[in-house]
């Protein structure tokens, strides 16, 4: 055993102290690998080739990434030259968004931007939100935060207003199609629908949708989507952008031309087919995979409930406008942190839902833009499930969510 | 028991953490955020709460093998501790921020929010000793460190017995060397990390700076003791008893000595200056006296009595006087300054601490 091998070890036994099993509930931050995934990758890591070499060993991973690419089309409603690999769903954001900002802009740089606007909801995911942010502080642009209602969705009467209220001064329209705190589905197809009218490009962060929903470029109408493999049992590392056919945004990575010149740095063989692999199970297993996490969800939605009373359920009640597997509570009078550490050391892991600087928590901004005040906001966990979660995970939180409010009540504020 | 460890991403608050495991307590590692806006790097000695410190203590806490988490304080620590030192400095005070920490943050809000949450104690790397209380009352009793030269017991003498009967300081019997020695033997990176110094939330170090950008400048004149104006100032919150550096006065005194700050008086933005022999005080009013785990004396009592941090003890007689604390020296100390605390000690125990109002 190495001493890494021994320290983690210790670190887990620590962590474990009271001899409880692990129930995570947190697979929105990431999941399991599926076991298939795994295997794909460990054979394609110890095969030698890059992708963009001429010779016998380069064509092969090539054919590797093509077939993987074609898959994940497929998949998602695309055509293979549609799909435009990055290294995950930061990534594809910040390419769309700065990438497709930069593309509208008629004139040369240094000029005062032609058109400034871009509009997006104020639940985006960071990727989203601080590409925006750093558009307009750097590059001129006039951010506008659409509004969402107090369950987090945008109307799409909201954003035609928006936009009519001058439409060729708008670059672009970034609306996630499932938002990664509260779980509220976006219509996105009409929104995109609008947004076309307009002849204003579309670009929705699919990375939560993509494992629990039917995703399509085609369909959504999307100029752009964002996916990313570790949200669906893939590996951490690889992601796509999914690009319409027509839209060219100005690259954010320069370097050997791969991806036909829109995003530079050789192609991540080994990951790009892991990836490949889970969105094929992903895609073949949806309704079914959907189904039974809509119902432990669901249970989970209820026990808790049973248990806490006054816990406050954020976002949509269990539809077809909540992720499957989204539950996201607000417990009046307790916070955050102490919820997460009380539960962690029972031995279940979930998530405030909200960034960190130096690990402290925020109040979420996606509540907040939901009408919610700063103490609902703090006081607020999201459980998320997936493909191993079970019923036990389920019972195992509803027997200690109880007492576990109860205390951190008493921690107070 | 259950112990939450305070772990600043320094190398003695990790040591203590360890031992804290080692004696066979379940222990969980929790970083203060103290600062609204952390910066990214510690420059030299000074400074806490960056983004690297919470990285240090996370790694410690990895290797020692305990859960970790950050806890956000940053606006108690600036309602009670940045705000009360430039209100104290405004007063005409020199306040000691690391002993207001330790009363309002350390062992008060994160002391009750860990008891909340179900935690038997607070563990520090602070270096001091707890001795155990008299019988039945259960309280424990702060006495100083093994390491007269890291000794902090002089900021931890506030806490009231209770408050010590939660709390844990696994390194009061150790040197700080051993310490180090023994961080490095356990695998802790931060075994070579500096000391901290000076007041943690002044990255800089400039205090003068920082209270001028928080209070404005506010100019007077500085007056000798003969009443005589000898110059001028930027803001009486510049200064501290006892200071002779930075005064720059207009002329020199007529007696051709050096002058000191005698006393500040910010109503009437004055600075009072005068020679070394001026600053004698023998007699100290102190207020809101804390009895460290004892009952408070119904007599008077000799006792040491240290005016400020790593000072000396002057051999005193106190007495309780009408809520405050009466302090006579038996021999004149030189340069105190109000508003900090006057710390009776019996030998190494503490009995109590006061914060100083008056010195004549």
């Amino acid at each position: 055993m190495t001493n890494l091998d021994t320290a983690l070890d210790r670190a887990a036994l620590g962590s474990r102290r009271d001899g409880a099993a692990r129930v995570y509930l947190d697979h929105a931050a990431t999941t399991a690998m599926l076991p298939e995934a795994v295997a794909a990758m460990a054979e394609e890591l110890s095969q030698t080739g890059n992708p963009s070499s001429l010779h016998n060993a380069g064509r092969r991973a090539r054919r590797v990434v093509e077939e993987s690419r074609e898959l994940i089309a497929d998949a998602y409603g695309a055509r293979p030259s549609e799909v435009v690999f990055t290294s995950g769903g930061t990534e594809a954001d910040n390419l769309a968004v700065k990438g497709l900002y930069w593309a509208r802009q008629a004139g040369v740089a240094g000029e005062a931007p032609s058109r400034p606007r871009v509009l997006a909801t104020a639940v985006e995911h960071h990727a989203v939100l601080d590409s925006v942010h750093w558009l307009a502080e750097h590059q001129g642009a006039q951010a506008e935060w659409l509004p969402v209602d107090s369950r987090g969705k945008l109307h799409s009467g909201a954003l035609a207003e928006a936009i009519e209220r001058d439409p060729a001064s708008v670059a672009l329209v970034s609306v996630m199609w499932a938002n990664n705190e509260v779980g509220t589905i976006q219509p996105v197809a009409e929104l995109a629908a609008v947004a076309g009218e307009h002849g204003v490009p579309f670009h929705s962060d699919a990375v939560q949708a993509a494992g629990q929903l039917p995703v399509s470029l085609q369909r959504s109408g999307a100029t752009a989507l964002t996916i990313t493999a570790h949200k669906l049992g893939g590996p951490v590392g690889v992601g796509a952008l999914l690009l319409a056919r027509g839209a060219e945004p100005v690259p954010v990575l320069h370097g050997g031309g791969q991806e036909r010149d829109v995003r530079s740095g050789t192609l991540d063989a080994a990951a790009i087919r892991a990836f490949a692999v889970a969105v094929e199970h992903i895609v073949t297993h949806l309704d079914e995979q959907a189904a039974r996490v809509r119902q432990l969800r669901d249970m989970l939605i209820d026990r808790v409930r049973a248990e806490v009373p006054e816990a406050i359920l954020n976002g949509p009640e269990s539809g077809p406008e909540r992720l499957p597997s989204n539950a996201h509570f607000s417990f009046p009078g307790c916070e955050g942190d102490a919820l997460l550490m009380l539960l962690d050391a029972k031995g279940i892991a979930c998530s405030t839902g909200s960034a960190c600087t130096a690990g402290v928590a925020q109040p979420s901004h996606v509540l907040l833009a939901m009408g919610a005040d700063d103490a609902r906001a703090r006081g607020s966990l999201r459980f998320s499930l997936g493909h191993t979660s079970t019923a036990d995970d389920v019972t195992a939180l509803s027997a200690v969510i109880g007492e576990v409010v109860e205390r951190a009540r008493r921690a107070g504020r | 028991m259950r112990v939450l460890a305070a772990m600043s991403g320094g190398v003695d608050s990790a040591v203590a953490a360890a031992r804290a495991v080692e004696a066979g307590h379940d222990v969980t590692g929790v970083h203060l955020a103290l600062s609204t806006n952390p910066r990214s790097y510690r420059s030299g000695a000074r400074g806490c709460c960056t983004i690297e410190d919470a990285r240090d203590a996370r790694r410690a806490a990895d290797v020692i093998g305990i859960p970790f988490y950050v806890w956000d304080l940053a606006e108690r620590f600036d309602a009670d501790v940045v705000q009360d030192f430039v209100a104290e400095y405004a007063r005409g005070n020199t306040p000691n921020p690391c002993l207001r920490c330790n009363e309002k943050i350390k062992f008060a809000a994160v002391l009750d929010r860990a008891v909340a949450l179900g935690f038997d104690a607070v563990c520090t790397g602070h270096y001091a000793r707890l001795l155990p209380g008299a019988d039945g009352t259960g309280a424990s009793r702060l006495a100083r460190s093994a390491d007269p030269n890291k000794d902090q017991s002089y900021v931890l003498a506030v806490l009231t017995g209770e408050q010590l009967s939660q709390a844990m300081f696994p390194l009061g019997d150790t040197v700080k060397a051993q310490v180090r020695a023994e961080a490095a033997q356990r695998g802790l990176a931060v075994a070579a990390k500096p000391d901290s110094h000076d007041v943690c939330f002044i990255a800089d170090g400039d205090t003068a700076a920082f209270l001028r950008s928080r209070l404005g400048a506010a100019p007077g004149p500085i007056i000798d003791h003969d009443g005589q104006v000898v110059g001028t100032h930027d803001g009486s919150y510049g200064f501290t008893v006892g200071q002779r550096r930075g005064l720059r006065l207009g002329r020199p005194a007529r007696d051709g000595k050096p002058r000191y700050v005698l006393g500040i008086e910010p109503v009437s933005k004055t600075v009072r200056v005068g020679p070394a022999e001026a600053l004698d005080v023998t007699e100290i009013r102190a207020v809101r006296p804390v009895w460290s785990g004892c009952e408070p004396p119904p007599h008077p009592v000799q006792a040491h009595v240290q005016l400020r941090a790593h000072g000396d003890t002057y051999p005193a007689t106190c007495a309780i006087d009408d809520g405050s604390l009466r302090i006579r020296l038996h021999r004149p100390a030189r340069g105190v300054a109000r508003g900090q605390a006057a710390v009776l000690y019996d030998g190494d125990t503490v009995l109590g601490s006061a914060t100083i109002g008056a010195a004549a």
